[in-house]
């Protein structure tokens, strides 16, 4: 059996543009493998092909790249979801390409850093830990398990357009993560920080993050309850 | 935080609450014309004319006119924002559209008391 790539290819120290190189592999008849374990046995072929990976069972992020234009982690997505069809790979859109499928992040990770993941508690320290109720523990469910692919904010047009400006569905995630968890005493300033026309509000819910969440996340319902509080505050 | 001067409110909150708000009124004032057309076929002038002559009409005109300009507002001042990259250019057309939008709540409002 045959399988078909496409694959993206650039390397801004050789090429003066980027184009698409088809490749072939020869696999046994009714197998299947990860879009990862292509992409190795793609690379064992041509040695100068580069891409990103790490944990190869979804648990590193590192992987992010977008397959017949749907952003995705290539270490969890059978070939066989294709069909048979030619598999177009590309990297993460609206990312400066380091080279062929490898972008640049630093913009993703600014806004990562703008909404200060990390928590604020400016009670006396406990002697042991920080306890939360099972009920407040079970706010962060659904939050927490970001792994930070980009998948999400890649595939986001408002992120596309101000990359600078706008939070993007993965750091909202995180803002929400810690807006709403017991532990934090930071709220109201955290709030102040999100409080402007781009960084929450340029989210108008087309929901394409949670089409692409490898981890099946809900960002725009996180965005929605940010709205939600930042709202409650102003009125 | 993103600071910005060319929006329509103050943060972004009041720019979300002003254009839900705004929404609200031009829908409620759509279907009310809509409605207006739908028990008064064939429409006369007699009949047009009634209805604007009328204050509560002129009123209600007039806060849909202010609706207009700022849903406009900030509705082009998001388009601009996220599709023209060049600060001079973006600034042009965000005034052309804020003045043509003035520009119709001006024309508007003379219209609409002078029946």
């Amino acid at each position: 059996m045959k399988l078909n790539f496409s694959v993206y290819r650039y390397n801004p120290d050789v090429d003066t543009k980027p184009y698409m190189k088809d490749y072939t592999l020869e696999v046994k008849e009714g197998s299947d493998m990860m879009v990862l374990d292509a992409l190795i046995l793609l690379k064992e072929q041509d040695s100068t092909l580069a891409f990103r990976r790490s944990c190869r069972e979804g648990v590193c992020g590192s992987d992010g790249i977008n397959m017949n234009g749907k952003n995705g982690l290539a270490c969890i997505t059978p070939v066989s979801t294709f069909n048979g069809k030619k598999i177009e790979i590309r990297p993460l859109p609206g990312m400066p390409v380091v080279r062929d499928l490898i972008v640049d992040l630093t913009q993703f990770y600014k806004q990562y850093e703008k909404i200060k993941p990390y928590l604020i508690n400016d009670e006396r320290t406990p002697a042991r830990e920080h306890l939360q109720s099972i009920e407040d523990r079970a706010h962060l469910d659904g939050l927490y398990e970001c792994i930070m692919c980009a998948c999400c904010s890649t595939a986001c047009p408002s992120f596309w357009w101000n990359p600078d400006k706008f939070v993007g569905p993965s750091g909202l995630l995180h803002a929400y993560r810690f807006l709403i968890d017991s532990r934090d005493t930071a709220t109201e300033e955290r709030l102040a920080e999100l409080d402007d026309a781009y960084s929450v509000f340029r989210c108008h819910g087309i929901m394409n993050c949670v089409d692409v969440c490898p981890k099946g996340l809900n960002p725009t319902k996180a965005i929605g309850h940010i709205k939600s509080m930042l709202l409650k505050r102003a009125v | 935080m993103v600071t910005n001067a060319a929006s329509f409110g103050r943060s972004g909150v009041h720019d979300f609450i002003f254009i839900r708000a705004s929404g609200i009124i031009l829908a409620c004032y759509t279907l009310f014309l809509v409605g207006f057309f739908a028990c008064n076929a064939p429409m006369t002038y007699e009949a047009w004319s009634g209805l604007y002559s009328t204050i509560g009409m002129k009123v209600f005109t007039l806060i849909a006119l202010i609706a207009l300009l700022i849903h406009a507002w900030i509705g082009t001042w998001q388009v601009l924002t996220d599709y023209i990259k060049c600060t001079k250019l973006r600034g042009l057309l965000q005034f052309i559209f804020v003045i043509t939008a003035f520009t119709y709540l001006a024309v508007g409002t003379i219209t609409v008391w002078g029946v």
